[in-house]
């Protein structure tokens, strides 16, 4: 009993920490609780959907995909195009889904290929192709835009004729699907609003992954995530399939940073996606997740308990010592930090583990 | 030889090898080996640790070693048509199953998925015309359905939902066969080595499921150490020596003995000698009261006391227990009560802190995991000493600068592998390079160089050969001897226990049935495994 509780703290440890500083931080900052109900809402409708697409990769045994990047700068590309044609509302944001989604799929493809190269070092490897993609993606949209792509729209394009402007405001595009369907009830005397369309498009994304552990393609890409050597010798193709997870996780990713963007309502052209990557990681993260094992809950309550923390860290760092500047610090650090003590969690784990494994058998004098 | 002519006019036998031979790097393991086995026979394949048995059915399983190493000379025949197969899938696909002396379960599937892994029930749904067939549902049920069905050919009860790490090694033995034999066309069962991880009475359900499966028609050929199981299950035995087949013999018209003499190429003395009694010294482990909760093997409530330079005996039936208590003490798995080493309690559930008060074990699931396979054998050896003892180190500048003994690590290693004659090149061969049972022989030797003050060794002659059980055990004597080291052996081998033991301990339903020194009459031991307690005692008196 004692001993089931202790484990069940230590591997919850990371989620508890931070709902220790949340009810900390919380009466400190001083709002009330429609506010920060109303803010969660719009935080989890908002993020939700990248969070998820990380977990496919997990599930394959590739930790945590930096290639979540190259998605979002793929539905950036889309929504990019879903303006310049004008086409506004609901169709305008699946226009830019359908575009983004052959981008995604390319990217998702040189990508799975170049972590099959990098076996056990994904997690750093896709970080960098990050980089390097990045560097195509601005290329693509700094020079090529209007020049050979035919973008055209003034509200896009620089003054000086091609290239996209740094903050692209999406007209008719900003809250096309959180305001199709929404709900509104008061909590206090303070009015809730809750996007039910943009919940509906989560719940059906939880529902695919959950069917999807239970297909023959995810059922091999839980083997390959255990044990690769075992699953290539029953002839499940190992390479194949791990271009398969990453190719659905980028192509998710880019629908995530669609619907991330409409709730914005302002696209940063070159930075939106950078922060993408590192805050949905974080976010799992803080929900409990590691890099070898991540679930669907595991997502929502990193999300609250991460983004809980952006709401009330400003203020409270303001109240506490006259900065609001530490409460943005705080979040940034934070979010390295977790991943960072993630990275070593997992490699302090595996250490751990195969010492376990090995100390039965030889008769070591030392753990 | 006119007979023979007679003989092919019968349709070709299932599997023919004919004059296989087999070098690694100019080391002739496989010499003109050649048999041939028909349908629903078992083959017995026999011989000392490293007389070539694995590399055989690599071979025949078209493992990828054979053809990295230079492949092989010879021939092969399936049916009457060669059968060279490049990788396991071929073999696999020309309906030979192989059951490896290494596991290769996935830890976190569960019995059925483990049996159906890459062959699992799948149901229709629209989008796979879109994506694909690898986007089709898995019908749990069906597997279900096929995964019983192919562990009740087996008799014996696993359940189908269990996840793999959380089995008694037994049951993974039994979930890998179940899986070979859940595939419709197999028709030839390598296994090698299957009992060797399982009790004797586990072993026993296996035999009769392997006769039950040699009924249907499947064809077996069966490597095995133990071989009263040999003669009892197998139609044919062929015996390897060095390379080469010495004898083929029908079980009928032979005996172990006569079968381990050929083996060895000399007689083999069938008794041990037994210890003499020694004096009572004082305690080094006292344990009371102990549960432990390990699977399969779960302790209830035991108490002993060991004492200083004694060795020690853990006997009993399977599941009785008795494994389950030096995983318990070495905090390997759940346990509670009392132990006290050396004057001083220990913690349990504290692997680590176990291991710091000079304790070590040799596990009973030492397959695959205990060494460090792309090492060389003295590095094996001394490696462990090196690292938590400071041995094999040279200290120069008054201790600044450590420098490597390779001279003291070769002696340690060639001490060993003369006296356990471990079969290698030299010291300096790659463990994976070395047969199943010699690399146990490398694992053994290593707690051996360690000489913690109390040793833990479950099962030490599992997988090695019978010509080689006297050397590990009188070893394990001369160890105890000349260090001071106690010893407790668990082991499912009364007479081992009885050879080596000065007194031993006997476990049942989790509780100490009796404890009486080694050299009472084996009858009485088998009562108390019986859990008969009172008739034992009143024998006694
Ligand atoms: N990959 C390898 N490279 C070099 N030599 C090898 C290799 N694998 C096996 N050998 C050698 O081949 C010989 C036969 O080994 P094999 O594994 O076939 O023995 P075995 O009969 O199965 O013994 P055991 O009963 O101990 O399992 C041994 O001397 C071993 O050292
Ligand atoms: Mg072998």
């Amino acid at each position: 009993m004692m001993n089931r509780l202790k484990q069940f703290l230590i591997s919850n440890s990371v989620p508890i920490v931070f709902v220790g500083l949340s009810a900390l931080a919380i009466p400190i900052s001083g709002y009330s609780a429609g506010y920060l109900v109303q803010e969660m809402i719009t935080r989890l409708a908002r993020n939700s959907f990248l969070v998820l697409s990380l977990l496919i990769p997990i599930m394959a045994g590739m930790g945590l995909n930096f290639g979540m990047v190259l998605g979002a700068m793929a539905g950036q590309i889309g929504l990019i195009f879903a303006i310049n044609w004008s086409v506004v509302g609901i169709p305008g944001l699946v226009l830019a889904s359908l575009i983004s989604m052959p981008i995604a799929v390319f990217l998702g493809f040189v990508c799975g290929n170049v972590l099959n190269r990098a076996k056990g070092r994904e997690m750093v490897t896709s970080y960098i192709l990050g980089f390097f993609t990045n560097g195509v993606y601005q290329f693509v949209v700094l020079y090529a835009m209007g020049n050979i792509l035919p973008v055209t729209s003034p509200q896009l394009i620089l003054s000086r004729g091609y290239g996209i402007r740094n903050a692209v405001t999406l007209t008719g595009l900003r809250l096309a699907l959180d305001r199709a369907m929404n709900f509104q009830f008061k909590l206090g005397d303070f009015t809730v609003n809750m996007p039910i369309g943009t919940f509906l498009l989560i719940g059906v994304f939880c529902l695919f992954i959950l069917w999807f552990r239970g297909t023959k393609l995810g059922q091999d890409m839980r083997a390959i995530g255990q044990d690769m050597a075992a699953a290539d010798s029953a002839g499940i193709a190992v390479e194949r399939t791990r271009v398969i997870a990453i190719i659905i996780s980028t192509v998710l990713a880019a629908f995530g940073q669609v619907i991330f963007l409409q709730n914005i309502g302002t696209m940063n052209t070159y930075n939106s996606h950078e922060q993408t990557g590192m805050f949905s990681i974080a976010a799992l993260l803080i929900g409990g997740a590691t890099i070898s094992k991540a679930s669907i809950s595991n997502v929502f309550i990193g999300v609250t308990l991460f983004h809980l923390m952006f709401v009330v860290s400003p203020t409270a760092g303001k109240e506490l010592i006259g900065q609001a500047q530490l409460g943005e610090y705080f979040r940034v650090f934070v979010s390295y930090g977790i991943i960072a003590a993630a990275l070593v969690l997992h490699a302090w784990k595996r250490l751990r583990e195969r010492q376990a494994s090995r100390r039965g058998l030889r008769g070591e004098t030392q753990g | 030889m006119t007979l023979e002519n007679v003989v092919r006019t019968d349709s070709p036998p299932l599997l023919k090898i004919d004059g296989v031979g087999k070098e690694y790097f100019g080391n002739k393991v496989l010499e003109e080996v050649s048999f041939t086995l028909e349908a629903g026979e078992i083959l017995g394949l026999v011989g000392e640790n490293g007389a070539g048995k694995s590399t055989l059915m690599n071979i025949l399983f078209g493992m990828p070693v054979i053809a990295r190493t230079g492949g092989y000379t010879g021939r092969i025949e399936i049916n009457g048509r060669e059968a060279a197969f490049s990788s396991p899938f071929d073999a696999i696909d020309a309906g030979i199953g192989m059951v490896h002396q290494e596991f290769s379960l996935l830890p976190g599937f569960t019995v059925t998925e483990n049996i159906l892994l890459n062959r699992e029930s799948t149901k229709y749904n629209p989008l796979v015309e879109v994506f694909g067939e690898r986007i089709r549902a898995l019908d749990r049920a069906d597997m279900t359905k096929r995964a019983k069905s192919a562990i009740s050919k087996l008799e014996f009860h696993i359940d189908s939902n269990t996840v793999a790490a959380e089995m008694p090694v037994g049951h993974k033995q039994f979930t890998e066969i179940a899986r070979e034999i859940s595939r419709d066309n197999t028709k030839l069962l390598v296994l090698d080595e299957p009992t060797a991880v399982l009790t004797e009475s586990e072993a026993e359900i296996l035999i009769r499921a392997l006769r039950n499966l040699a009924v249907k028609g499947i064809a077996m050929v069966f490597i095995s150490h133990r071989l009263e199981e040999v003669v009892d299950l197998c139609d044919k035995i062929v015996v390897l020596r060095d390379g080469r087949v010495v004898r083929e013999a029908e079980p009928k018209n032979t005996d172990v003995y006569q079968i381990a003499s050929w083996m060895v190429g000399r007689k083999i003395e069938g008794d041990h000698s037994r210890r003499v009694d020694r004096e009572d010294t004082e305690p080094i482990l006292e344990v009371s009261h102990l549960w432990v909760d390990m699977p399969g093997e779960t302790v209830r409530d035991v108490s002993f006391t060991v004492q200083r330079g004694e060795i020690f005996g853990i006997g009993g039936l399977a599941g009785q227990g008795k494994l389950g208590i030096a995983n318990g003490i070495m905090g390997l798995h759940p346990a509670g009560g009392k132990v006290v080493f050396d004057g001083k309690s220990i913690p349990l559930n504290d692997p680590a802190h176990v291991l710091k008060r000079d304790m070590a074990f040799v596990s009973e699931d030492r397959r695959g995991v205990g060494l460090l396979l792309d090492e060389s054998i003295d590095w094996n050896i001394a490696f462990t000493s090196m690292q938590v003892q400071g041995r094999f180190l040279k200290s120069y500048l008054g201790g600044l600068i450590q420098w490597r003994d390779d001279e003291a690590m070769r002696d340690a290693a060639d001490r060993y592998i003369e006296l356990l004659e471990i079969r290698c090149t030299s010291h300096r061969q790659r463990a994976v390079e070395l047969s199943g049972g010699n690399q146990q022989k490398v694992c053994l030797a290593k707690a051996f160089v360690i000489g913690p003050k109390l040793l833990f060794v479950s099962e030490p002659t599992r997988g090695i050969d019978i010509g080689a059980k006297k050397l590990v055990l009188d070893t394990l004597k001369r160890v105890n001897e000349e260090q001071g080291m106690t010893v407790v052996v668990t082991s499912s081998e009364l007479e081992e226990l009885r050879a080596v033991c000065d007194r031993i301990t006997i476990v049942d339903s989790g509780r100490v049935s009796g404890i009486r020194p080694a050299n009472c009459p084996a009858e009485e031991f088998g009562l108390l495994m019986m859990g008969a307690q009172d008739i034992a005692a009143a024998v006694e008196r």
